[in-house]
């Protein structure tokens, strides 16, 4: 390696030290061992062979799942400043590679983003709503949800203009709500590996299922063998298995929208589980009456009386109802009190509720309000109510494992 | 080292898109194993195979099960087989190497040339399992300790390893990957790959066909979309069937080719009768 080749390989591994920065910046959860794989690539000149081939290089190399493409374009697109097509991408970078250092000329997170007055910002964004013609999510410029940009929601610009979303931010100045943006809060990757691990937990290993004896019992097999005067006599057993089986009842009442990421995540974690001996789903609107849910849009044409689903199943099954147990009190208290308008309940919903609970041994219920808010929510008197039924988590982690030892019969 | 790069690129029987052979050469190139995921029919199994074809090495699969531990990858010690043995004299039991019978992935290591490991459907198996098998796929060797010898693979294995994301994968063996995901095929490639398989398809057949199979794809609710594997499937029964091209918009023949859920063939046919604003989309255009 001459000394040309020395200074190369600098400029290189500097550049792509504040790239490895720029990806973690947009939330591709990059690691040091894939930046060195990165660099290993390059040295064998992978990327070189085929110009078009860095852009792929890169993200065959530093992007582990799919929902990270959409972060890591925009991480590339940010870092190499306006190149969008791979295309005109590796000249910009050749040409990059032959400057000394690059200069930096994005923001920085540093607390120097301007403030902009309200008819500058309006300008702007009617500009930018010119140009930009793809979603965005992070970064500093374009509109979208989360980053630095004055533009979209849920971001941290200190005088920005919010576009649809909730308000996170007391410091966006105006609302300028549109449609088209609405949607994206949905690009978050959902990590219910978390979930799943706590989940795992959630087990009972029993060998009292028919099956076959398919594992050698070593103990047993050196008894037996002895006891046949040496004479080998293999014992087998059953593999043991897991006896749980679940029932996850979910409110999917429109005040559980604002959840309803969390709740994915809890629904995606159960379903992959494959470990349940069984496990049913049904959905309640608000609160449970006389009719369950096979589906979350609670149709009326495809419901199921509550009272069969108490008696088809078994009273071990585990019982986790999800739901912010937030309504209005009538709702929980009176005959009534359905929330929709073309039904009628005889019962009060606390009567379905309590039914529910002795029905089976173990049930617990989570919900998506932080617990410091239970209290305090509009929502505080029912959840008081509910707390009398059920054990009350909140759903994080922290309250899935603690429910979890709930649903073993640890801890009441 | 460049001559090492762009060796695969596909194969006669199988159209891989650039990016697609890109990853492949990389996770070659890097000796990593190349983790692929992608909707169900975009082909993930076949890409082993092919690689295996275009680069003249064996195919060794791997095919993962809920129930499949990483240690019977690497080798199964008979105990029992041994304790019969040992009753009935046949064979010297001192010797134990006679009992343990390589796995896949030994079978990999031990063969005396380059070979392509298929690691078919690795989220099918514990949350774990993964991890269990780090060591090995990073140091391609593993310890037996009842014969206390080390397997060393000769040649290091081009490892595939396919997911369908029914698990997600622990983070530790997501970084060891070269990740490529596989998009599903557009209408322009569909009909690339179709060719493949049907290389003398009436074009007004396989024109409409597509057009209908992409509008189902695009119908919301359903449960299951039909993948290329259905496609084809469907095809080869319109052209055994002798259905004319222009039914095939209105009222999609052999349905349960393509829909394989009750639930779907329902949507479907409420989405034939109450077609939303108008006609059909069109999402295939020459």
């Amino acid at each position: 390696m001459n000394q040309g080749e020395l200074r190369f390989w600098d400029r290189v591994i500097v550049m792509f030290t504040e790239f490895f920065y720029e990806l973690r910046a947009h939330g591709v959860p990059v690691s040091v061992n894939e930046w060195y794989t990165l660099l290993e690539a390059l040295e064998k000149g992978l990327a070189g062979s085929s110009l078009t081939g860095f852009y792929y290089l890169c993200r065959a190399v530093l992007v582990k799942s799919e929902t990270y493409y959409d972060k890591f374009d925009r991480a590339f697109a940010s870092y190499f400043d306006g190149i969008e097509t791979p295309e005109s991408l590796p000249d910009k970078i050749w040409k990059w590679l032959d400057r000394e250092l690059p200069e930096n000329h994005r923001v920085r997170f540093d607390g120097t983003l301007r403030q902009y007055d309200i008819e500058e910002l309006k300008r702007m964004l009617a500009e930018r709503l010119a140009q930009q013609n793809e979603e965005h999510h992070g970064g500093n410029r374009w509109i979208g949800t989360g980053g630095t940009s004055p533009f979209g929601h849920s971001g941290y610009h200190p005088g920005g203009i919010r576009l649809g979303g909730e308000s996170r931010n007391r410091s966006a100045v105006k609302v300028a709500a549109e449609r088209r943006w609405a949607d994206f809060t949905d690009d978050e990757t959902l990590d219910t590996r978390q979930f799943q691990m706590a989940l795992r937990k959630l087990r009972h290993f029993t060998t009292r299922f028919e099956g076959p004896r398919t594992e050698l019992d070593i103990d047993a097999t050196i008894e037996a063998t002895g006891r046949n005067a040496g004479r080998l006599k293999l014992v087998w057993n059953r593999p043991r298995r897991n006896a749980i089986k679940v029932l996850l009842l979910m409110d999917s009442g429109g005040s559980m929208l604002a959840y309803s990421r969390l709740c994915n995540q809890l629904f995606t974690a159960m379903h992959r589980s494959s470990h349940f001996k069984d496990f049913q789903v049904y959905y309640f609107h608000n609160c449970i009456y006389d009719w369950l849910y096979p589906h979350p849009s609670c149709l009326r044409r495809d419901s199921i009386k509550t009272s069969d689903v108490l008696s088809n199943l078994d009273s071990d099954y585990r019982v986790i109802l999800v739901g912010d147990a937030s309504m209005a009190p009538s709702e929980l208290t009176m005959p009534g009190g359905i929330i929709d308008w073309d039904l009628h309940n005889e019962e009060p919903g606390i009567a379905w509720l309590q039914r529910v609970k002795d029905r089976f041994e173990y049930s617990v219920w989570l919900n998506p309000i932080p617990a410091s808010y239970w209290r305090w929510t509009e929502g505080a008197y029912t959840i008081k109510l509910i707390r009398e039924v059920f054990p009350m988590y909140e759903l994080t982690l922290n309250g899935l494992e603690q429910a979890i030892k709930c649903l073993k019969g640890r801890v009441v | 080292m460049k001559n090492q790069f762009s060796r695969f690129r596909g194969s006669n029987s199988y159209i891989a898109s650039e990016e697609l052979q890109n990853s492949v050469n990389v996770a070659i190139a890097l000796g990593k194993p190349l983790l692929i995921k992608g909707e169900p029919g975009t082909g993930k199994t076949m890409l082993a195979k092919s690689i295996a074809d275009a680069l003249g090495k064996p195919l060794i699969i791997w095919n993962i099960k809920s129930t499949t531990k990483a240690q019977e990858g690497l080798y199964v010690y008979d105990t029992v087989q041994r304790l019969y043995d040992s009753q009935f004299g046949d064979r010297d039991v001192s010797d134990i190497r006679q009992y343990i019978k390589l796995g896949k992935l030994g079978e990999a290591f031990v063969s005396d040339e380059q070979v392509v490991l298929l690691i078919d459907e690795i989220d099918k198996a514990d949350l774990e399992f993964p991890n269990d098998l780090l060591w090995e796929l990073d140091q391609m060797s593993f310890y037996i300790p009842e014969t206390k010898e080390t397997v060393v693979a000769k040649h290091r294995p081009i490892v595939v390893i396919t997911s369908n994301a029914e698990k997600e994968l622990p983070d530790a063996f997501l970084r060891r990957c070269i990740f490529h995901y596989i998009e599903f095929p557009d209408a322009e490639r569909m009909k690339e790959i179709v060719e493949v398989h049907f290389p003398d398809l009436d074009r007004k057949l396989l024109e409409q066909c597509l057009e209908a199979f992409y509008w189902i794809r695009s119908l919301p609710n359903l449960q299951k979309k039909p993948s290329t594997s259905e496609l084809l499937d469907w095809l080869q029964a319109l052209v055994i069937g002798g259905i004319n091209p222009r039914k095939i918009g209105e009222e999609i023949p052999f349905l349960g080719v393509l829909l394989k859920k009750n639930q779907d063939v329902e949507t479907l046919l409420w989405n034939l009768r109450n077609p939303r604003g108008g006609r059909k989309p069109s999402f295939y255009s020459r």
